[in-house]
């Protein structure tokens, strides 16, 4: 099962170092991981989403606890989740393409950056899912490129996940 | 204003050092040079590893952290392996080495290796110092981070040119860290308390089995109380050997793959298995379903990510181990107090009893259990034992008996060449002590090069090398897992270790026949300063 876990962090040099090499050291796989600055500087947030058993996550949130820089980890709850991931996609878009393009573009809530004579790069942000599926939707029309970030996630409502609680 | 080194010197006053164990090279040439405007005494190992070994060995018999130092590269990188050592057994340390000056950091010049990247799987944390104004604050931090919670290596590396520079503010060392993502739990929880009270209260069959952590804590003598006041028997791990003495009326043995077979037996049987301050490695109990699933098993430790690593947890209890254990026992002294075990701890004792261990002489050489048991009536009652890695750490375990002394050995890590240095660092926490390093042929040669560590400060650490020629546990799994195909066992290129400990100028002796081992002990224990004795043993001699 996929997990998302919020890590707040010192935003110090090599943390982000001791946070992969602790995931590989410990056998547990990341499938992405983002990270930025939070609403203090001195801390930042990493986004991880990691598939594993309930004893992973167990395990990943106790031995990320033990890493010094770490603040705080929570595991959110898939119900409380809001998430996106950001995707740039150049496509192949001929004169005959192109209105098709804009009108999956449309669809799917996606803005046109850029545009030339044969291609078209797209920009969409949106949960993984809905990602996977505009990829797909392009797919036929011949992809080149493809930037994809690792998700970002709060949870719903009021509750934060910040240094002070 | 001072310079980083002599802040870092200064630092190291702040902490109360007395002893630092090192060996120096160009990049932290200036903490030396610094250091020589100092009280604080410098032992000069032969490698970097065996500094931290020494650190180690310090450590844990003065209660607080060890110190080892080291060069940038390849001095940083001999270092590794005593980190690791100490981060698996928990022993706080705290290592300094020397780095290439940071406008070359990262181009690969001589002798640069990233030592906080390379040792990070081994360290509870680390810093590269960028700031020379930043050191009084990492020090700080490093020797409470070493210390406290469950305590680890930790490891401070700092450019050369940090070291030049002068603070640009008065040198103050800080009175107290403010790390906000670091807040170890002492206190146990009540709700957690109780409901092992309950459980203790419930049970008919209780067993406690210890393992280093009530060290660590300096829980030994709580954990004892705990068992005593309700009349609960014990179980050891390797790493806990010594908490309760070998002889006392409730302790039953070391566990695990090498330990004794009805202390294993009572794992099993026990309907209550309180595990306190042990991790439950795969050499303690090789897979869960060793024990019952209708054991109730209560997991006592410091480190939350223990619970539950490597054994199902019926109750956890986290927290500092004199503590909880004296949390619980108030408890159960006002609320419930525990029935009565008695009936349940016969039994135990009707078990160990029917042990006899195997002390007949040999054909071939000493019997090395029987010999250590003849050391131990004889070492004084508090003398510090040091086991290396290999037949002698099995043999050590089972059968030297201790009193109100210490075993120490490198139990997770299980790192060959640990004895000597360890000792040495043992010896110099505690000098009154009467310290003892065991070995085998095969250890003692990676870590021979001490000698010369103990003829220069004048240790008396005393050596026993068990000589039969052989790697002889790797040769045992050999025999009994790969068809007694035996290779890289043999140790026919070993030197004469009486004629080599005389090259030292130190006195030895080699003893092969069971008459011979009552003088020879007597000689090594009253001998004035270091003394090496070589106990020739049968490349046939089992670990069991």
């Amino acid at each position: 099962m996929k997990h998302t876990f919020s890590v707040l962090v010192e935003n110090r040099a090599g943390v982000l170092s001791r946070i992969a090499g602790l995931f590989a050291r410990r056998a547990f796989n990341i499938e992405s991981l983002a990270v930025g600055i939070t609403e203090d500087p001195a801390f930042s947030r990493v986004t991880i989403v990691a598939e594993g058993s309930d004893y992973t996550v167990e395990q990943v949130e106790k031995q990320l606890n033990k890493l010094i820089d770490v603040i705080k980890v929570r595991t959110i709850n898939p119900a409380e989740l809001i998430s996106r991931e950001l995707v740039l996609i150049k496509v192949n878009a001929g004169q005959t393409e192109r209105s098709d393009i804009m009108n999956i573009a449309e669809i799917m809530d996606a803005k046109i950056l850029d545009i030339s004579r044969a291609t078209m790069t797209l920009e969409l942000a949106d949960t993984s899912e809905r990602i996977d599926l505009f990829t797909e939707l392009l797919r036929p029309f011949a992809i080149r490129e493809i930037a994809r970030t690792g998700t970002v996630a709060l949870q719903k409502g009021t509750d934060t996940i910040s240094v002070k609680k | 204003m001072i310079t980083g080194a002599q802040a870092m010197v200064k630092c190291l006053e702040s902490e109360g050092v007395e002893v630092v164990f090192g060996y120096p090279g160009a990049a932290i040439c200036p903490f030396y040079d610094s250091l020589t405007a100092s009280a604080i005494h410098h032992i000069l190992v032969r490698q970097e590893q065996n500094g931290g070994h020494s650190a180690n060995g310090y450590a844990r018999i003065a209660n607080k952290p060890g110190v080892c130092i080291a060069t940038s590269g390849p001095g940083a990188t001999n270092l590794i392996t005593a980190l690791a050592t100490a981060y698996m057994d928990s022993i706080p340390m705290v290592a300094i080495t020397g780095q290439v000056a940071t406008d070359v950091l990262g181009r690969d010049v001589f002798q640069e290796a990233d030592i906080t990247g390379a040792a990070e799987p081994f360290t509870k944390h680390s810093y590269l110092v960028k700031d020379v104004n930043e050191l009084p604050r990492v020090f700080k931090e490093a020797f409470y981070i070493a210390a406290t919670g469950r305590p680890g290596p930790v490891l401070i590396d700092v450019p050369v040119d940090i070291q030049r520079r002068e603070l640009s503010k008065e040198f103050k060392y800080p009175d107290q860290v403010q790390i906000i993502g670091y807040k170890p739990s002492i206190k146990g929880h009540n709700l957690q308390i109780k409901k092992v009270a309950d459980a203790l209260s419930n049970a008919k069959k209780p067993l406690i089995c210890v393992g280093g952590g009530a060290f660590a804590a300096e829980g030994h003598e709580m954990v004892r109380r705990l068992a005593e006041e309700y009349n609960i028997p014990a179980i050891s791990t390797m790493m806990g050997i010594g908490v309760f003495p070998s002889s006392h009326p409730l302790y039953m043995g070391m566990l695990g793959m090498h330990g004794v077979k009805h202390a294993n037996q009572i794992v099993r049987e026990a309907d209550l298995l309180m595990i306190i301050g042990a991790r439950v490695g795969d050499r303690a109990v090789s897979s869960p379903d060793v024990i019952s699933p209708n054991t109730t098993i209560v997991h006592i430790d410091i480190d939350p990510a223990e619970i539950g690593k490597n054994i199902g947890t019926t109750i956890p209890l986290v927290g500092d181990c004199r503590t909880v254990i004296h949390q619980l026992i108030e408890h159960c002294n006002s609320h419930n107090r525990p029935g009565d075990f008695s009936e349940w701890t016969q039994y135990v004792r009707g078990l160990r009893d029917t042990y006899t261990p195997d002390t007949s002489p040999r054909e071939y050489g000493i019997n090395p259990k029987y010999f250590l048991r003849r050391l131990s009536e004889k070492m004084p009652d508090d003398a510090v034992y040091v086991a290396d890695v290999g037949q002698n750490q099995i043999w050590s375990a089972n059968h030297i008996r201790i009193r109100k002394g210490r075993f120490l050995t490198s139990g997770g890590m299980g790192t060959m060449g640990y004895s000597v240095p360890a000792a040495i660092g043992a010896k110099l926490a505690d000098p009154k002590r009467e310290v003892i390093a065991g070995c085998g042929d095969g250890s003692f040669q990676m870590q021979m090069m001490e000698l010369a560590t103990i003829c220069q400060d004048q240790v008396g650490v005393k050596i026993i090398i068990f000589r039969n020629r052989k790697l002889g546990m790797v040769k045992e799994i050999q025999k009994k897992s790969y068809g007694s195909r035996y290779i890289a066992t043999s140790l026919e290129g070993d030197p004469n270790f009486t004629v080599l400990a005389s090259a030292y100028g130190i006195p030895s002796e080699s003893i092969k026949a069971s008459e011979e081992i009552d003088g020879a002990i007597e000689r090594l224990l009253s001998a004035n300063g270091p003394f090496v004795l070589e106990c020739v043993v049968d490349p046939e001699e089992s670990s069991i």
